[in-house]
């Protein structure tokens, strides 16, 4: 445990990523290979869950400092963090009492709440606080209540576990994918030298795509690439091992029985197959908005209706193994004729986002063809009547690497839709922005008055971030808890990547991805951006 | 109740028994001051009235002209119909609380203050008096400041380890007090200690008043082929990101302020360290504060002011909000930016610029 809150200061307390590497290296090379499985398992976002209640740990804290729970909810609101008010608010001990290693404190002070009452979970816990330091206490309840993100990236991970263990840095990621009990067995199997290891379930990392940011003429000649529609859906990847079917999102949740009628197109693969591709909902040969495939999304279970009215496909990207064989290093042309070969057996032209023979819940993102950039720029403008991001542009000659890299494969998006509108909410960030007024909603205008219409909470940099935190409190309106309203006076450019209908909403608009592109001091009120105007945008893309 | 001894007009606090305000954010006839920040001391007043250890720090920032008249803790004077005295109030050198008699009541302007022990300015008093005028910087219990030991602790150990990386040093505090007393808090044999303008201004104060600080040199004498690699740096916040601290190169920043007791807060500044040290009392030594002085009314200004105002209610206290210009809320040291930006431009013109840039890549893609 020691070990561990010192690896968490020194990653929290610097905002260099080569000392943040360095403290993840050293520690590596200083504990067990149980107590590294246990960080492994922390530092990458995953969770114990079921340990004890949310209202629990508050209203303990409460009790023990003897504060009312208006003061308590005071606290949280200006920290925006409920661990770390907990730690700052219960009782201090001078010096943290508690030294065992982290496998036994998580094993005698964090699993062991599961098989308690909550009784004995309350008595547990004031004695567990009372037994350890701040740093200790915030790490404590940050494991008992979820996330324990501290600054490093699950790639920042992979590579101090590469140079402590000399292993290929892909490996090691490949290794980390998928569902594992952390333990010391599993830890020493992640670090081993030998690779044929690959359990059957086990995806391989997703690559993905830069963005464009200079011409797209400057990346040389159209021919080298092979280029395809950027559908916009869920980036999944399909397994077909030892008569297994697995589909994992890119976020490393298993996803298989959200869509079981791509689970049954997958069983016909053959086995040792693992195909990239991007789950959509799709209904005759079209995409479905985006909207409807988040109704799947949110059910872990899919009744019949659901399954009837939004029936979902697999768009079919690319190949990462076949007969077995990880084929990750062939070439994008290799893999794209392997794809066809396993998809559409006997037969290689194919059309724009065909139809597989094996399944039409099974489909191939088609290639689309342009001679020049210029006329690929063309075929870009259809991107938001046919409702995808714009295009992706991969080397024929490239392989299929890890994470993002800047060179072979590009995403050239279409530019999003924006609008003007205006101030109306303010609410305190969490986290980093914690007690700063950071998070947004804001209003276009509708007969002579303002109606909500996006809450976005991006784009702004740390100073214009102050700066509309300072207006925010000099033209507080009324205070709802969080939220203030606030005096209309302040007009942003809000950026947006799609336009719905949305009975839900109070204008009868959603938009999709609405971020902040930038201020717009320039611009009194009144010029804001009006419903009617909108809903023109979503006469033009909303349909 | 009757009237308030002391209420807020349009220039300030003002005392009517007295004819005088204190702290006036406008200009008056008669100022008394509590402390020598720039949110409350203000030029262009007639006269001015504060403690004697304040005389140095008044001049410098009221100028040659200013007509300041000083008084020693404690001293009754009568100005017309109330009885005024100061009394010490342990925010930083000089700083005082003002207490006000007329007719058998008794108010107290508390200023800024704190209970921590500080080397470098007399501890608090408190002070008996039926309404008290209390800030509230940090008047959630949130905020609890570890002990200054602990601190300076905290600070020699992060200084000595940079010395043996060959990395400066560089200490980012109020340059009015705080860093006055984080001189005098930490390890002068660890390596040299180089000061900001802003900051080597005010140690002469503190000199001249008999505070005995470590040697400094300000860091504008120091040619840069000069600088020692184990140096100490002491800086006002806003040098932070300017010209002025890019000539010691690879360097270890670190910010003590109150703020840094939250993780939000040290992570927004980017900083490589927070110390947790203030000048302004935290919730405890707030409410023992209050408590110490027995009022029975309490008016409550800048800062957290909503719950302490409802904290004190709920223990049977008269309590309310004042609304003053004093700063505090959010900490993020305006006032003193305001203030010292003539400084640090006046630095940072003088500082020959160099090449490397802190150009860092903020490219993190798209979501797909």
């Amino acid at each position: 445990m020691k070990a561990f809150v010192e690896l968490y200061q020194n990653i929290d307390r610097t905002t260099k990523t080569g000392e943040k590497s360095q403290a993840l290296v050293n520690y590596f090379n200083q504990v067990s290979s149980s107590d590294a499985s246990w960080a492994v398992f922390f530092l990458t976002g995953r969770k114990l869950r079921r340990l004890a209640p949310t209202a629990l740990l508050k209203q303990l804290t409460i009790d023990l400092t003897g504060l009312p729970q208006w003061l308590f909810q005071e606290c949280y609101d200006n920290v925006g963090d409920l661990a770390e008010t907990m730690a700052l608010l219960l009782p201090e001990v001078s010096e943290g009492s508690l030294d065992v290693d982290l496998t036994e404190f998580v094993e005698s002070y964090l699993l062991v709440l599961r098989n308690l009452d909550d009784s004995a979970t309350a008595a547990h816990l004031v004695d567990t606080w009372s037994k350890l330091s701040l740093d200790q206490k915030f790490i404590f309840n940050k494991l008992i209540t979820g996330g324990f993100r501290v600054g490093v990236s699950q790639q920042m991970v992979t590579k101090a576990l590469a140079t402590v263990s000399g292993i290929d840095a892909n490996v090691v990621a490949h290794r980390m994918m998928g569902n594992w009990e952390p333990s010391a067995q599993w830890y020493e199997q992640l670090i081993a030298q030998e690779t044929a290891d690959a359990m059957a379930s086990t995806p391989y990392p997703f690559y993905l795509a830069y963005p464009i940011q200079e011409e797209v003429d400057t990346l040389g000649d159209i021919a080298d690439f092979q280029i395809e529609w950027k559908w916009d859906g869920i980036r999944a990847q399909i397994i077909k091992r030892d008569g297994q079917v697995f589909i994992w999102s890119r976020g490393e949740e298993l996803i298989s029985e959200r869509f079981p009628e791509i689970m049954t197109a997958a069983s016909r693969l053959p086995n040792g197959t693992v195909l990239d591709g991007e789950i959509l909902a799709w209904s005759e040969g079209d995409v479905l908005p985006f909207a409807l495939l988040q109704q799947r999304i949110g059910r872990k279970t899919v009744g019949k209706k659901l399954l009837s009215e939004v029936p979902c496909i697999f768009m079919a990207y690319d190949i990462m193994e076949l007969a077995g064989q990880d084929i990750r290093q062939n070439s994008m042309s290799d893999r794209r004729e392997k794809l066809l070969s396993v998809l559409m057996p006997g037969q290689c032209d194919v059309a724009p986002s065909c139809r597989g023979t094996l399944s039409e819940h099974l489909r191939i993102s088609g290639e689309l063809q342009a001679n020049t950039w210029e006329e690929l720029a063309a075929i870009r403008l259809d991107s938001r009547k046919l409702k995808v991001e714009g295009l992706m542009l991969k080397r024929r000659d490239s392989v299929y690497g890890v994470g993002r890299k800047r060179g072979d494969w590009w995403k050239w998006k279409i530019n999003p839709l924006s609008m003007d509108a205006v101030l109306v909410y303010a609410q305190r960030g969490h986290g980093r922005r914690a007690s700063l007024y950071s998070d947004y909603t804001f209003a276009v205008w509708q007969e002579g008055k303002l109606v909500p219409i996006a809450k976005a909470y991006s784009g702004l940099t740390d100073e214009e971030m102050k700066s509309v935190d300072d207006y925010v409190r000099k033209n507080t309106l009324e205070k709802f808890g969080p939220v203030r309203t606030v005096k209309p006076g302040l007009v942003f450019e809000i950026a947006f990547e799609g336009i719905q209908n949305s009975p839900r909403h109070k204008s009868g608009i959603a938009v999709r991805f609405p971020r902040i592109s930038r201020l717009r001091p320039d611009k009194p009120i009144e010029e804001a951006d009006t419903l009617d105007q909108l809903r023109g945008m979503l006469e033009v893309y909303g349909k | 109740m009757a009237e308030d001894l002391v209420r807020v007009t349009e220039l300030g606090l003002y005392c009517q028994a007295g004819d005088f305000y204190i702290d006036p954010w406008r200009s008056v006839n008669r100022a008394l001051i509590t402390h020598g920040h720039s949110d409350h001391a203000r030029s262009g007043s007639a006269a001015y009235l504060a403690n004697t250890n304040s005389k140095g720090i008044l001049r410098l920032r009221l100028g040659d002209e200013a007509k300041i008249e000083t008084v020693d803790y404690g001293v009754p004077i009568v100005i017309k119909d109330a009885t005024v005295s100061f009394h010490p109030a342990g925010h930083i050198l000089g700083s005082s609380q003002i207490r006000i008699e007329h007719k058998g009541q008794i108010c107290v302007v508390s200023g800024d203050y704190k209970t921590q022990k500080d080397p470098s300015c007399q501890p608090i008093e408190p002070v008996a008096c039926h309404t008290f005028i209390t800030e509230s910087t940090f008047g959630l219990p949130i905020y609890r400041f570890p002990s200054p030991e602990i601190i300076a602790a905290e600070v020699n150990e992060w200084w000595q380890a940079n010395a043996k990386a060959g990395k400066i040093s560089i200490l980012y505090a109020y340059s009015l007090g705080k860093a006055q007393r984080l001189l005098m808090s930490v390890n002068p044999d660890i390596g040299p200690i180089y000061t900001h303008g802003a900051v080597e201004a005010l140690n002469a104060v503190y000199r001249g008043c008999g505070v005995k600080l470590p040697p400094t040199t300000y860091a504008g004498d120091v040619r840069k082929e000069d600088i020692e690699r184990n140096a100490l740096v002491v800086a006002p916040p806003n040098a932070q990101d300017s010209l002025w601290s890019r000539k010691f190169g690879k360097t270890s920043e670190a910010f003590a302020s109150g703020w840094m007791r939250v993780r939000g807060a040290r992570r927004r500044r980017s900083l490589d360290r927070g110390f947790v040290m203030s000048d302004h009392a935290d919730w405890q030594g707030l409410t023992e504060t209050i408590a110490a002085t027995g009022a029975e009314r309490v008016l409550v200004t800048h800062g957290y002011t909503p719950p302490l105002v409802r904290y004190l209610t709920d223990l049977g206290i008269d309590a309310h909000a004042l609304e003053t210009a004093f700063k505090g809320e959010e900490g993020d040291d305006k006032s003193e930016a305001v203030a010292l930006s003539e400084a640090a431009k006046a630095d940072a013109d003088s500082m020959p610029q160099s090449a490397d840039d802190k150009h860092v890549d903020q490219n993190s893609g798209g979501e797909s």
